[in-house]
C-alpha cells in the first residue's frame, strides 16, 4: 500500500463493520432485516466481512406483506441459504389469522401493517436489536436518524429525544422490553450502495435489471399487474390493486429502481442490463429514489409518522 | 454527478444561531451544485405556496420534520450528502439554539470541518464564540467562518473585516486549528457558496465550495502511534472445517497508527509482549493496515484477550489511570451529579465511574474558565475528575480523538448524558515486559 488513505467506499465500509461489530458485542440477541433488496445485500456482504471466518452471529429476520414479487423471495431464500444463516419470515397474513393485525378497511397497501408483524416477531423472539439497512439520504425522517436508534417498549421512536452520538462511540444500553435498531448504511447514498455493489460483485435480484412486465398508470406511476387470482376458494390478496377498465394498461421494458412490495413499487421505464449500467441511470436520474414509492407520497411525513409507530 | 470512482470524503457540520441562515445556506449548496431532483424540487415549489409566499424556501430541504416546519426551527441533527466530481460530502445541519448545543457536539465529533455561520449585521454574539470554542475543543482541524447576509450590509468590506478581526482576536485562546477561512456571502442569493460574487471585488479566497472540494484532508488521521481496541473476539465454533479449528482473532477498528505483520505488539492492560502473526480480512491477509480500518489480528500466543483491551505497539505507550482528568459537555437536562454512579463508555469497554470534582466551567462570553461551579448543567462545558471501577487505558484526547473521548451514560435511563475528553496522562503505562513464555 503506497499511500495510507480510504477512499470513500473503504471508508463507509470500516465505519458499518465497526457498526456492526458493535452489535454482535452488545446485544444478546440481535437479529439482521434482510428483505433481498439492494441495501441490505450490501449488509450481508458487510456482515461476512465483520464477522468472518465466523458464522455471522444473527438470524435474518424478513416481514412479507404478501405482496411480494416471487423473483425477491427466491432471491431472499437462496442467500440465506448460500450464507448458511438462519433465515424467519413473519408474514401480515398469518398476523391477521393471529389477530395482531387487521386489514384496514379501504386500504390495500399493507406497508403499515408491517409495523405490527415486526414488533410482533421482536417480541416472540426476544430481539433486542434489528440491524436495517435505512440510509439517511433516502427522505427528510431518515435523515435525522441516528446509527443505534432507541424504540421505547411501545417499538416506537421519539425523534426530538435521541441520543446523542459522539465519535464512534454508541450507547447500545436498553433495559427489558426496549430494543435497538441500527442502521450501519446510515452514511452511504443510493449511488454508493450500487459502487458498493459493483466493486463487491454482489448478485441482486433480476427485477433490478430491465425486462418485460405488464403495468398499468395509477397516480402518476407505471404499478406492476399483480399475479391472477388462481385460488378461488381465499379472496383475492390483490383486490382494490388491480387495474380497473378505464386504467392504461401496457407491456413494457422497465425495472425497479427500490422495492417495496408489488403494489407499492413504481416501475421506471429503463433498458439496463448490467450494474454499470445502472450506474449510469442512477447518476442521471432527476428524481429521488423514493419517488418511486407509492407508500411515501401519502404525505409530506408520511414516513415520520410511520417511523414514530415503529417502522423501520 | 457520476462518480463511480474512488474519490475522497469529507464530512463537515454548519452552526450558528437562529436565523443564521445554516439550512438555507446547505440547501444553496445541494441546489447549486445540482445535488437535488425534481421531485425534491417539486415539493420545495410546494411548500413555497404555503410558507414562502410564491418564493421557493431552501431551508425546507433540511428542516425535515413536521414539528420543526411548523415552527421554523431545526430540532435535531439532520444529514445531508451530496457529491461534486472532485469530492464526497457528508453534511451534519447541526442547530444554533443554545439549549442544543449537545446536538452540535454530535453532529461536529466525526467533521474535519466546521463552518459557523455569522450574521453580518449582528457580527459576533455568545453562540459564534460557543461554536467556534466547541469545534477547537472536539480538535475539528478545519475552520470555516461564513460571514453570511452581506447583502444586508451592501457588501462592504470593512464590516467583514471588523467581524473577522474580532474572531482572530479570540481564536489563539482555543488552540489550534490546522486552517481557518473567512469568506464573505450571501447564502440566499448564492454569493460566494458555489459560485463567485459579483458584489466582492476585494474578496481573494476561494468560494465555499472551492475550498471544501481542495481543503487539504488526507493527514487528518492520526497515523503516528498505533492502537486497536478489541471489539470482538472472533473465534469460529465450526466443527466441520478443521482448519478454522485454532483461528483465534482478535477483530476491530484501529483507531491510530499502522500495523505490519510480523510487528511486535503489547496486549493492554495485561502488558503481555506479543507478535502479530497476520492481519486477516474478508477479502485475504495484509501486510500491513491502518486507521481507520477493521482489521482481524492473530496474534502469536494465545493469550487470554478480551473486548475493551488494548493492543498497541512498543513506542509511545498509553497510560494507565482510574483517576482522570477531563472536559465533559453535559447533555442532559438532570445536571451532573458528584459522587452518583454513571457508566463510562471509552473505546470498546464500560466501566462504572464516579464523577469526584467540578473544577470549572467555560464562561462563553469571555471563554474563561470558573472554578469551583459544583455542578455542570444541559450545555455547559467544563473541567472534572473521575473515577472508574477499573483503570482505562487511553491517551489524551489532543493526541487521540478515538482513545481520549469517552460517554457517560445514565443508569436505569440509559441515556447519553455527557461527552467527555481526556487529559493527557500523567506517565506512560510501564508493562513489566515478561515476554510470552509458555
Amino acid at each position: 500500500m503506497s499511500s495510507y488513505h480510504l477512499d470513500h467506499l473503504q471508508y463507509l465500509e470500516t465505519e458499518a463493520i465497526h457498526v456492526m461489530r458493535e452489535v454482535a458485542a452488545e446485544f444478546e440477541r440481535p437479529a439482521l432485516l434482510f428483505s433481498g433488496g439492494k441495501d441490505s445485500i450490501c449488509l450481508l456482504r458487510l456482515a461476512e466481512k465483520a464477522f468472518r471466518p465466523s458464522d455471522i452471529p444473527m438470524p435474518f429476520l424478513n416481514v412479507e406483506t404478501g405482496h411480494e414479487f416471487p423473483e425477491l423471495i427466491e432471491f431472499r431464500d437462496r442467500r440465506a441459504k448460500q450464507l448458511g444463516a438462519k433465515l424467519i419470515v413473519r408474514t401480515v397474513d398469518e398476523a391477521f389469522a393471529k389477530g395482531i393485525a387487521h386489514p384496514t378497511p379501504g386500504q390495500v397497501s399493507r406497508n403499515q401493517l408491517q409495523i405490527p408483524v415486526l414488533l410482533a416477531a421482536i417480541e416472540e423472539f426476544q430481539f433486542d436489536c434489528a440491524i436495517g439497512g435505512a440510509r439517511r439520504d433516502e427522505e427528510k425522517a431518515r435523515a435525522k436518524e441516528r446509527f443505534f436508534s432507541f424504540r421505547d417498549s411501545f417499538g416506537q421512536w421519539d425523534p426530538k429525544n435521541q441520543r446523542p452520538e459522539i465519535w464512534n462511540l454508541y450507547n447500545a444500553r436498553v433495559n427489558p422490553g426496549e430494543n435497538m435498531r441500527v442502521f450501519p448504511l446510515s452514511n452511504w447514498t443510493e449511488m454508493d450502495v450500487w459502487d458498493y455493489i459493483k466493486k463487491e460483485q454482489l448478485e441482486v435480484p433480476n427485477i433490478y435489471f430491465s425486462h418485460e412486465r405488464e403495468c398499468y398508470r395509477k397516480g402518476g406511476q407505471w404499478l406492476p399487474v399483480p399475479p391472477p387470482h388462481t385460488d378461488a376458494t381465499k379472496p383475492d390478496p390483490y383486490e382494490g390493486a388491480r387495474p380497473k377498465p378505464t386504467d392504461t394498461v401496457k407491456k413494457m421494458i422497465c425495472r425497479v429502481r427500490t422495492i417495496a412490495d408489488m403494489i407499492s413499487t413504481g416501475m421506471i421505464e429503463s433498458k439496463t442490463e448490467t450494474i454499470d449500467d445502472i450506474i449510469g441511470e442512477v447518476s442521471a436520474a432527476r428524481v429521488t429514489e423514493r419517488g418511486t414509492r407509492a407508500d411515501d407520497k401519502a404525505s409530506e411525513a408520511a414516513m415520520e409518522d410511520r417511523k414514530k409507530a415503529g417502522y423501520f | 454527478m457520476p462518480h463511480s470512482h474512488p474519490i475522497e470524503l469529507l464530512r463537515f457540520n454548519t452552526c450558528g444561531s437562529v436565523d443564521d441562515g445554516k439550512s438555507t445556506l446547505i440547501g444553496r449548496l445541494l441546489y447549486d451544485s445540482k445535488s437535488l431532483m425534481e421531485d425534491q424540487v417539486e415539493a420545495l415549489e410546494k411548500s413555497a405556496d404555503i410558507t414562502g409566499g410564491g418564493q421557493i424556501n431552501l431551508a425546507n430541504l433540511t428542516d425535515g420534520l413536521r414539528a420543526e416546519r411548523e415552527q421554523g426551527i431545526t430540532i435535531d441533527v439532520a444529514y445531508r450528502y451530496f457529491a461534486t466530481p472532485k469530492r464526497k460530502f457528508i453534511v451534519a445541519d447541526t442547530p444554533g439554539h443554545v439549549q442544543y448545543t449537545r446536538n452540535m457536539v454530535t453532529g461536529a465529533s466525526n467533521a474535519n470541518l466546521s463552518i459557523v455561520l455569522v450574521d453580518a449585521r449582528q457580527g459576533v454574539i455568545e453562540q459564534t464564540r460557543r461554536h467556534t470554542y466547541i469545534a477547537a475543543l472536539l480538535g475539528i482541524p478545519h475552520l470555516v467562518i461564513a460571514i453570511n447576509k452581506m447583502d444586508l450590509v451592501d457588501w462592504k468590506q470593512e464590516r467583514f473585516q471588523e467581524i473577522r478581526d474580532e474572531i482572530e482576536d479570540f481564536l489563539p485562546k482555543l488552540g489550534a486549528f490546522r486552517d481557518v477561512k473567512f469568506i464573505p456571502m450571501s447564502a440566499l442569493n448564492g454569493d460566494n457558496v458555489v459560485d463567485f460574487s459579483k458584489h466582492t471585488p476585494w474578496y481573494e479566497g476561494p468560494t465555499l465550495l472551492g475550498h471544501l472540494e481542495t481543503v487539504h484532508i488526507a493527514s487528518d488521521w492520526n497515523m503516528s502511534t498505533f492502537r486497536f481496541p478489541v471489539q470482538w473476539v472472533n473465534r469460529p465454533n465450526n466443527p466441520t472445517d478443521k482448519s478454522l479449528h485454532d483461528f483465534r482473532g482478535l477483530s476491530g477498528q484501529i483507531a491510530s497508527g499502522i500495523v505490519c505483520k510480523g510487528q511486535q505488539v503489547v496486549v493492554l492492560p495485561a502488558g503481555i509482549r506479543t507478535t502479530v502473526k497476520d492481519i486477516w480480512t474478508y477479502d485475504g491477509s495484509l501486510a500491513e493496515a491502518f486507521c481507520p480500518q477493521s482489521a482481524t489480528l492473530c496474534l502469536e500466543h494465545d493469550i487470554d484477550i478480551s473486548r475493551g483491551d488494548m493492543i498497541v505497539g512498543l513506542e509511545n505507550l498509553p497510560g494507565r489511570s482510574s483517576e482522570l482528568s477531563a472536559r465533559v459537555c453535559w447533555m442532559n437536562q438532570r445536571p451532573l451529579q458528584t459522587g452518583k454512579k454513571y457508566f463510562l463508555k471509552h473505546t470498546t469497554q464500560t466501566v462504572q465511574a464516579v464523577v469526584t470534582a467540578v473544577e470549572n466551567k467555560i464562561n462563553f462570553d469571555t471563554l474563561e474558565a470558573v472554578d469551583a461551579p459544583g455542578t455542570l448543567a444541559m450545555n455547559d462545558i467544563g473541567g472534572i475528575k473521575i473515577r472508574t471501577a477499573k483503570p482505562l487505558v487511553f491517551d489524551g484526547y489532543s493526541t487521540n480523538r478515538l482513545t481520549g473521548s469517552f460517554i457517560l451514560i445514565e443508569q436505569g435511563t440509559n441515556l447519553t448524558v455527557g461527552a467527555g475528553m481526556l487529559a493527557p496522562p500523567l506517565e506512560a503505562v510501564k508493562p513489566e515486559y515478561s515476554d510470552f513464555a509458555i
